[in-house]
């Protein structure tokens, strides 16, 4: 398979790409990681005249947490990073559960956060968790910066709310309102398939109180499902089987599965009840050992 | 296919844009005119004639492949060749000395780790990698860095046991007499 022809850039800096895009005027596409623009060149989905090829800014390689906790990862941050991070294994766990789940071992080294949440695959994993944890993403562009919440970001499949002109330069996590606790779990037919089933689960505690909590669910709708009403639910109290319980049965609602070869909507449904009811558990028995 | 790498070559006419890339394959640095959207596997395969990096599905699901760049494991198919300008690029064909087989190519021969051998340089790759970051991995986490490699012929469990020989093999003698390395 051969991608159309197009027009090959690679920038050295943020303000020469963003000149490219311009210069582009909607024909424009930004390539970072590739793992999922490429082979929607291949099949021709993806047709543009020009492709910006960023990996060569200076300086987007990082994630990162500031004094207050914020998570910050930048647009050539891959996923493989992500999964050795020290960081996110002790500040972000749900970041941390999912970074090893993302498509297989050798497209983690090349894929990127802030490329999955651009592609904007409804059953693309980060999304949930971004999602889960209230996240946003900045974005730049010849009038300068600005912060779209990943609820906005992503405005349909395969589509984001970025201009033309406008580069994803960063995706950031804002500080958590306790001790952050949580989990991803996927089900998954063999390795760097899509997920059956996604399900990311954030909670912020504060003792055994749930202080902020966010639920996203990955692959049983048309787009990221953010359970809103689930994790309100555990908002305001400890982590109780009842609290748990309720909390799953509210997920499991939400979703809006289909039936298709990776299951049933009926058991689509029940693994969502069966992960966040497992994630919750875990959490709630681990601060129960720290306690 | 190589009509494509030919088009790329000989016509360099106005409406093709090319550009010139410099790349150090195997320790070997060739400079190439390529059209953008020739990816590296055909950049490999048709354009510099090394067909040990095999494709086999094409769409980033199968890891046949896989090649290093810059040391890391990356499936070919799925960069563009412009984009190893200025990087280096290790293939099968890279994996061997002068006159003797890399220890982890001397594991897939003992240990009988390929059948029909689709997978096999984009197995090794990976476990060459692997084996760098981690010089003696369990069995799980051979299995675990190997599960973006398909072998379609389903032999994982001598390939997971050839990772292991060479794990042995590349230890330093002094710890390997102690674990009873091949000899």
């Amino acid at each position: 398979m051969y991608p159309s022809r197009f027009r090959y850039e690679a920038p050295r800096s943020i303000d020469e790409a963003i000149a490219l895009l311009q210069d582009g005027g909607g024909e424009a596409k930004v390539l970072a990681g590739g793992q999922s623009l490429v082979p929607l060149l291949k099949l021709r989905f993806a047709a543009p005249e020009l492709l910006v090829d960023i990996n060569s800014l200076p300086g987007l390689a990082y994630h990162k947490v500031d004094a207050d906790g914020t998570i910050r990862v930048g647009a050539l941050c891959r996923h493989a990073d992500l999964e050795r991070s020290t960081v996110l294994a002790e500040r972000q766990p749900t970041m941390a559960a999912v970074a090893p789940l993302v498509a297989d071992p050798i497209v983690r080294n090349r894929g990127t956060l802030v490329g999955s949440l651009c592609h904007a695959d409804p059953q693309g994993d980060w999304a949930s968790v971004v999602t889960a944890l209230g996240g946003y993403v900045v974005a730049q562009g010849p009038g300068g910066r600005r912060n779209i919440p990943i609820a906005e970001f992503v405005t349909g499949p395969f589509q984001n709310a970025l201009g033309y002109d406008e580069v994803a330069v960063e995706a950031v996590i804002p500080a958590p309102k306790g001790t952050p606790a949580g989990g991803y779990l996927k089900l998954e037919r063999r390795v760097g398939d899509f997920a059956t089933v996604g399900t990311a689960v954030a909670v912020d505690l504060k003792g055994a109180t749930v202080t902020r909590a966010g639920i996203a669910l990955t692959g049983v709708g048309g787009s990221t499902i953010d359970a809103t009403d689930a994790a309100q639910a555990l908002v305001g109290g400890p982590l109780t089987a009842d609290r748990i319980d309720h909390a799953a049965d509210l997920a499991a609602q939400a979703a809006r599965p289909r039936t298709d070869h990776r299951g049933s909507a009926e058991y689509k449904r029940q693994i969502v009840r069966t992960f966040v009811k497992r994630i919750l558990t875990r959490v709630h028995e681990s601060t129960e050992r720290a306690a | 296919m190589s009509g494509l790498f030919k088009e790329v070559q000989d016509q360099p006419a106005a409406d093709v844009p090319t550009r010139r890339v410099s790349i150090t394959v195997n320790g070997q640095k060739r400079v190439v005119e390529v059209e953008p959207r020739l990816l590296l596997a055909h950049l490999l395969r048709q354009g510099l004639g090394l067909t040990g990096t095999h494709t086999g599905c094409d769409t980033t699901s199968c890891g046949a492949c896989t090649v290093l760049f810059d040391g890391t494991p990356i499936k070919s198919c799925t960069m563009l060749g412009v984009q190893a300008d200025g990087h280096e690029i290790t293939t099968v064909e890279g994996l061997a000395g002068p006159s003797e087989l890399h220890p982890i190519q001397e594991g897939f021969k003992d240990e009988h780790g390929l059948q029909c051998g689709f997978c096999t340089p984009g197995m090794m790759l990976a476990a060459k990698a692997l084996l760098e970051e981690n010089p003696d991995p369990t069995e799980d986490e051979i299995r675990w860095a190997l599960s973006g490699n398909l072998c379609r012929c389903t032999g994982y469990q001598n390939i997971v046991k050839s990772v292991l020989w060479a794990a042995k093999k590349l230890q330093p003698q002094d710890a390997a007499s102690s674990t009873g390395a091949p000899s």
